[in-house]
């Protein structure tokens, strides 16, 4: 197998080729903070919470969604890719409605985890408070909007692991919604087969069990990764 | 370049005219033609494409053996009198037409340079006949013939063509790109998308002489390899769908499209592809998607739609200028295209002239030409404005992801350097003229409403940034803004515009920046109290509670 | 009460939203998906070929096309809703479109808009507009140099008179842009 050679802020690591640069990031120690991305399923590149920036050209370039390439520079945390983040974290708080003492997925949240990383305690835009729903016509799930910063990580599961693709996103710009079948209550939805991945994958607290309250969630966002291996690679976790 | 007829009457039939009443009028010539009989009958009355000066439609140009003239605001009752001057049958109606006449020594037509445009406004758009007595696909035959796929692309190099859908990527260097990926299928887009608000040149060349695209885009497919081609339009011009599928019909049925085309033994199926509203589906990665059926949006790149685009397979895009210079290029020769324009922007390139401006219409021009030419030589300037720069407060170009460039910058030559290096870019080719009344944060408003509108709401700086800007920007216009106002807008300008995933997002900030470069006392002068604003947070709190 | 997943598949989801549509229209539906060779990648112009038979893009519409086109339901919504020229609601019996791209916008676009608004008693861009009348906003025609224009129940209208409130009344009247609760704040000045 071929290796690509590069640095990570100034680290050298080797990955195989066809690793992303996120891959690379990681392989050299270092950590960038994801939201969409997630081990598994195909990467987006739409947080841009892992923008890293190419040494040389300026340019920036998501790392989940990046190959590495032989010779790359990277780096992952100028001062200027620090404050862009945070700028990010803080659209995402104040576009949605994201109230963590309420929320199922309290203490166990990327969103939270990331605020916290990159160093947000509040929010200088202005909050939007939109007005959006809650789905609890599924008997045992159910999604609230409030808290879905539109990661598609439950449309990407359904539709590459499990195969039932019931989400999707409907809308554009701020319209943008998740949506179940053709935007219709979820338990109405006859593709979804319950599975519950989308459940397990979601970072933030918008999709949970209903048997779960205050900081109950527990999210199993390991698991894309683990089926992939096992249909790909014929790999189980008990091997 | 006369007519094949001594005595013609073109009547420009784009949709400008159309809406302006060009049927009512054509129709109005032929029946007058029919009563005066005689010397009338001679005459050819044939609908065109665009005639340039789409502010005063319906436009008729007269040919005579002695040269052109341009009638303009034509009424059907005026019909009559036209077909009289031109047959020279008066009955003493010459007043009928006064003030209809256009000087064609006006700068407007006289410093224009067809090139892309030298069929628009003498073919008509709707028959191939027409068009091939024209010289359409007379290249495309003798490149099947005579070429290989290195020397078309080699023309292209040579003449220095650039991108004409706004980035200025070098043409031929795409081709190469393309047609150098491993074997294999390959597929070639013509983006007719143009979605810029003020951009209507690639809906001219649609409606006005939709073959010379067709024959551009054969030749492109035969230089890089591709069997299969689609051009993406937006929805919003049927009269150019119409056009250009009857154009792609016309050419399937002449042997111009299909398998072995033109005796050869090269084959391209071209299928057109409708829009359904969305801007972004000009932005090449969300066009792809659109038209494989799915939601517009776009995805990171590399890899480059040269490597992986439709279906996988290396794909050539370009736009319909682009690809509307090719016929030309391969007939004069790339060194003929390349000894017109600047140093490092070549050739001519077209312009929809609108606004504030006294002639609006179809303008093309050598690249290089100075905003002060086009805007108030060719345009006119501002009408019933005067001083140094008549009346012009800014010309805006680029649309929603280009810049304000101010009156004292009207000098600037028009290349793809000198306007990017103002802040604003030569996009598709939009000038909007702004006069002195208007207000430049609410210039920016007005695009950053678009770019909210038109976001996909893929990544999060562009869905909820742009939400933010144009909030912040309510603000500039509605007085109520502070210094700090000023400062988050400016930062969150260049946090969206470094850190958005597509073209769209990361140039949605470029009216402000530039309005706030140029302009910045505008903004100033909206604050709320620009001497004593409290510290920025205390702001915030103030702002949340409603 | 929660049934385990097993149990629980229905054939169809619980109303099959398209036992309201008329069969002519079902059937032209399924000859039009077939003419596209049942191809995925047809889908905007299936959605673009049903909403002229429909007016709009009705549920059991989408349904049907999602089947035909082997593509999942909310694919299809996802694809429809994205695309500003496809309705997902039936549309009043008249529209009116006001150009606000830039040309339009320095010829006073903005404000035709606002006294159409006014005049005819509804918001720009609600689709339910005076329950006659929608009026929603497009971003450039492309027809700069008539601006501003509008478009009337699918007829370009150029060259508004911005200037003159006394001549752009009576065009708008003429227009059947009229409405008596409106008439009297719009007209009055």
């Amino acid at each position: 197998m071929s290796v690509h050679t590069l640095t990570v802020d100034g680290v050298e690591v080797a990955v195989p080729a066809g690793a992303s640069l996120l891959d690379a990031v990681r392989a050299a120690g270092a950590d960038l903070p994801t939201l969409c991305h997630l081990d598994g399923l195909t990467p987006v590149g739409a947080c841009r919470l892992c923008l890293v920036e190419l040494e040389g050209s300026g340019r920036l370039q998501p790392a989940c969604a990046t190959a590495a390439a032989e010779g790359m520079a990277v780096l992952t945390q100028t001062p200027q890719l620090q404050e862009w983040r945070r700028m990010a974290v803080e659209l995402f708080f104040a576009e949605g409605n994201h109230v963590c003492a309420f929320c199922v997925a309290n203490g166990n949240c990327e969103l939270q985890d990331v605020a916290v990383a990159v160093g947000m305690d509040h929010s200088r835009f202005p909050y939007q408070y939109p007005n959006r729903r809650v789905d609890a016509s599924h008997p045992q799930f159910a999604i609230d909007h409030h808290r879905c910063i539109l990661c598609t990580r439950c449309v990407r599961v359904c539709d590459e692991i499990e195969g039932a693709h019931v989400w999707d996103v409907a809308n554009r710009g701020a319209e943008c919604s998740i949506i179940a079948g053709l935007d219709q209550p979820w338990g109405e939805v006859a593709a979804c087969t319950s599975c519950g991945k989308c459940v397990d994958v979601c970072p933030t607290g918008a999709i949970f069990r209903k048997d779960d309250t205050t900081a109950e969630k527990e999210a199993h966002r390991e698991r894309p990764q683990l089926l992939r291996a096992a249909r790909d690679q014929h790999q189980w976790l008990n091997q | 370049m006369a007519g094949p007829t001594p005595l013609q009457l073109r009547c420009c039939a784009a949709s400008g005219c159309r809406s302006a009443g060009s049927e009512a009028l054509q129709a109005a010539l032929l029946a007058a033609r029919d009563q005066l009989g005689g010397a009338a009958e001679a005459v050819t009355i044939k609908p065109v494409g665009c005639l340039r000066l789409c502010g005063r439609g319906p436009l008729v140009a007269l040919d005579r053996s002695d040269g052109s003239e341009l009638y303009a605001e034509l009424t059907p009752d005026q019909a009559p009198a036209l077909l009289a001057a031109a047959t020279g049958l008066g009955d003493g109606q010459g007043d009928a037409l006064a003030g209809r006449r256009i000087d064609p020594a006006d700068p407007f037509f006289a410093l224009q340079q067809a090139v892309v445009l030298e069929g628009c406004g003498l073919v008509n758009p709707e028959s191939i006949d027409d068009a091939l007595a024209h010289g359409s696909y007379a290249q495309l035959k003798r490149v099947l013939l005579e070429c290989t796929p290195e020397q078309v692309r080699d023309q292209v190099k040579r003449s220095g063509l650039r991108g004409r859908g706004g980035a200025g990527y070098p043409t031929g260097l795409k081709w190469d790109t393309v047609a150098l990926q491993p074997p294999g299928a390959r597929t070639v887009v013509c983006n007719a998308d143009e979605g810029d608000p003020g951009a209507f040149m690639d809906r001219s060349v649609l409606e006005s002489d939709p073959h010379r695209l067709i024959e551009g885009m054969a030749i492109a497919a035969y230089a890089v390899g591709a069997d299969q081609g689609y051009v993406y339009v937006r929805a919003e011009y049927p009269l150019a769908i119409e056009r250009l599928r009857l154009a792609l019909k016309q050419a399937r049925a002449k042997g111009l499209l299909g398998a072995g085309i033109a005796g050869s033994s090269f084959n391209l199926r071209l299928e057109v592809r409708v829009g359904a509203g969305a801007y972004v589906c000009g932005e090449e990665t969300a066009l792809l998607a659109s038209i494989q059926g799915q939601r517009g949006t776009p995805r990171p790149r590399p890899p480059f739609p040269a490597q992986v685009g439709l279906w996988g397979a290396p794909t050539l895009i370009n736009n319909v200028e682009t690809l509307a210079s090719i016929p030309v290029i391969l007939r004069e020769g790339g060194d003929w295209y390349a000894s017109i324009g600047t140093e490092g922007s070549k050739g001519t390139k077209v312009f929809a002239l609108s606004g504030a401006v006294a002639n609006t219409g179809l303008v093309e021009v050598p690249m290089g030409t100075s905003l002060r030419t086009v805007v108030q030589t060719i345009g006119g300037g501002v009408p019933g404005a005067d001083g140094p720069n008549g009346g012009v407060k800014a010309v805006q170009t680029g649309g929603p992801s280009g810049g304000c460039i101010p009156a004292h910058l009207l000098d600037t030559p028009v290349d793809y350097e000198s306007l990017r290096d103002l802040g604003s870019m030569m996009g598709s080719g939009g000038l909007v003229v702004m006069g002195e009344t208007t207000s430049m944060p609410e210039v920016a408003r007005h695009f950053m409403r678009f770019s909210v509108n038109e976001s996909c709401g893929k990544c999060v700086p562009c869905r909820a940034g742009t939400v933010q800007l144009l909030q912040l920007l309510d603000r500039f216009v509605e007085r109520q803004a502070s210094i700090a106002d000023l400062e988050r807008l400016e930062a969150l300008c260049r946090m969206v515009g470094a850190t958005s995933l597509c073209g769209l997002g990361q140039a949605a900030p470029n009216p402000v920046l530039s309005t706030l470069h140029y302009f910045r006392q505008e903004y100033q002068a909206a604050c709320r109290d620009p001497g004593q604003c409290e510290p920025l947070d205390a702001c915030l709190l103030q702002e949340v509670t409603p | 009460m929660i049934a385990p997943p097993s149990a629980q598949s229905p054939p169809l989801a619980p109303s099959s939203p398209q036992a309201d549509l008329p069969p002519q229209a079902v059937e032209r539906t399924t000859r039009l998906i077939r003419q596209h060779r049942g191809r995925a990648d047809a889908l905007i112009e299936v959605l673009h070929q049903v909403q002229e038979l429909y007016g709009y893009l009705p549920a059991g519409a989408l349904a049907q096309v999602a089947r035909e086109l082997k593509l999942p339901l909310s694919r299809v919504h996802g694809v429809a809703s994205f695309y500003h020229l496809f309705r997902l609601e039936a549309p009043t019996a008249h529209r009116c479109a006001v150009c606000l791209g830039t040309a339009c916008f320095v010829k006073g676009g903005g404000e035709l808009a606002a006294r159409i608004e006014r005049r005819l008693g509804l918001r720009l861009d609600d689709p339910a507009g005076n329950g006659t009348w929608a009026l929603e906003h497009v971003s450039c025609l492309g027809a700069c140099g008539q601006a501003p224009v509008l478009v009337v129940d699918g007829q370009l209208e150029p060259r508004l008179p911005m200037d003159d409130p006394a001549a752009l009344d009576a065009r708008l009247e003429a227009l059947g842009l009229a409405d008596g609760a409106g008439a009297a704040c719009g007209g009055a000045s």
